[in-house]
């Protein structure tokens, strides 16, 4: 019974972690795109061809420089990460709740996908 | 076009592409790529990008919901996960080398068997007899709250059901979709799970798979910030506002409806490909 409450337990966590994920993100993306078009709404738009984003906008170091200096875009993509990050916090969330469980075949398979997540960043 | 006028106009085809997705369970993605490419001549890299980026979103938000709830199966959601992940990195990895023409022919396929598997009858889920050792052992066999009380159920063939996976995994982080409509055909004509519990299970999974082919996007400069904040906004508000409707709409009808236009949606993404006008 004593695991069943603790599974109960997590799941609320669980349920709450991406509630707010989703919530702070959104409303990061949200002010972003609000600097963005505030600033560069006149502007045309160019998406016909493919060139790739700047380098500002793929790593998330150069993405916190260019917000700081005010970029809406570089605002979004922190957004974006925030709401990546969501999932991911709700696995390292879980391995925890397995360890406290002391459900360590399910500590070890969630442990492999954030393994697999964290590799191909 | 200005800037200000285009994410307005995205904004409105994301909403409508949430709201259909959600109500259909077939996700926004399949909407929003087309209604990209096709109609704003988007390239496909930049559409696949923000409608990953939305999966998350939609994801994450009805999750949230339906964990709390008890209906959602964390354990099988996270072994599958094993499989999903892998195949979402394979996928992504494939999406960094196929030419968009051919991308945008297995998309117009993928979508056409979406809509047909939207018709499968379901099995009926496994609720009596014995457990298989492998789903003993892997503790996957749970219950669910009903009008009734908890409902057990077992679940079958585990490794069939694990490769089903795999492949919807490849399927989403190649064409940035959740690909919802296959992971539930997996664990309900394969693994015999109630479909309440494989449509939850399903979505609670679809986060997380995209969370792990999103980064390769991301580094090969695919996510753009511009085009997707009108997309992930527009689409989770569809998908929230669909959430909500869900119990009262009639969704035999709808389902007919929309697959209707996925079909057409493909015809055209096919016949981009051949031509190589996408």
């Amino acid at each position: 019974m004593a695991i069943n409450i603790r599974d109960t337990d997590l799941k609320r966590t669980i349920g709450q972690l991406l509630r707010y994920g989703v919530l702070s993100s959104s409303a990061i993306v949200l002010t972003g795109g609000i600097v963005y078009l505030v600033r560069h709404g006149g502007q045309y738009p160019q998406y016909h061809s493919f060139l790739g984003e700047p380098d500002k906008m793929r790593r998330p170091a150069l993405m916190w420089k260019a917000m700081l200096r005010g970029e809406g875009r570089a605002l979004i993509q922190i957004g974006l990460l925030v709401l990546i990050a969501t999932p991911i916090a709700r696995i390292i969330f879980s391995i925890f709740g397995y360890l406290l469980e002391k459900d360590y075949l399910y500590t070890v398979i969630t442990a492999i996908v954030l393994l697999v997540i964290v590799w191909n960043f | 076009m200005t800037v200000l006028v285009f994410t307005a106009i995205i904004f409105v085809g994301a909403v409508v592409a949430g709201l259909l997705g959600s109500l259909t369970g077939l996700g926004g993605g399949v909407v929003i790529i087309p209604l990209l490419t096709l109609v704003f001549k988007v390239d496909i890299h930049y559409a696949i990008g923000a409608s990953l980026v939305s999966v998350i979103a939609t994801s994450s938000g009805a999750a949230a919901a339906y964990v709390k709830e008890g209906i959602t199966n964390i354990r099988l959601g996270m072994f599958l996960e094993l499989a999903t992940t892998v195949g979402a990195i394979i996928g992504a990895w494939m999406a960094t080398w196929l030419s968009t023409s051919i991308i945008a022919i297995l998309f117009g396929a993928i979508l056409i068997l979406s809509a047909i598997l939207s018709f499968v009858r379901l099995a009926d889920p496994a609720v009596t007899g014995k457990p298989g050792s492998l789903s003993q052992r892997l503790r996957l066999n749970s219950s669910f709250p009903t009008a009734e009380g908890e409902q057990p159920y077992f679940v079958k063939h585990v490794i069939g059901g694990f490769f089903m996976m795999n492949i919807a995994g490849i399927i989403s982080g190649l064409l940035g979709i959740g690909s919802g409509a296959l992971k539930v055909i997996a664990m309900d004509n394969v693994m015999r799970v109630p479909f309440k519990v494989s449509t939850t299970t399903s979505n609670f999974m679809i986060g997380v798979t995209a969370a792990a082919s999103v980064g390769i996007y991301l580094k090969r400069g695919y996510i753009d910030p511009s085009l997707s904040m009108p997309v992930v906004l527009g689409v989770l508000a569809g998908a929230f506002a669909g959430s909500k409707i869900l119990t009262t709409a009639r969704t035999t009808r709808l389902k007919t409806l929309f697959a209707f236009v996925i079909l057409v949606l493909a015809a055209e993404m096919i016949y981009n490909g051949f031509v190589h006008n996408i």
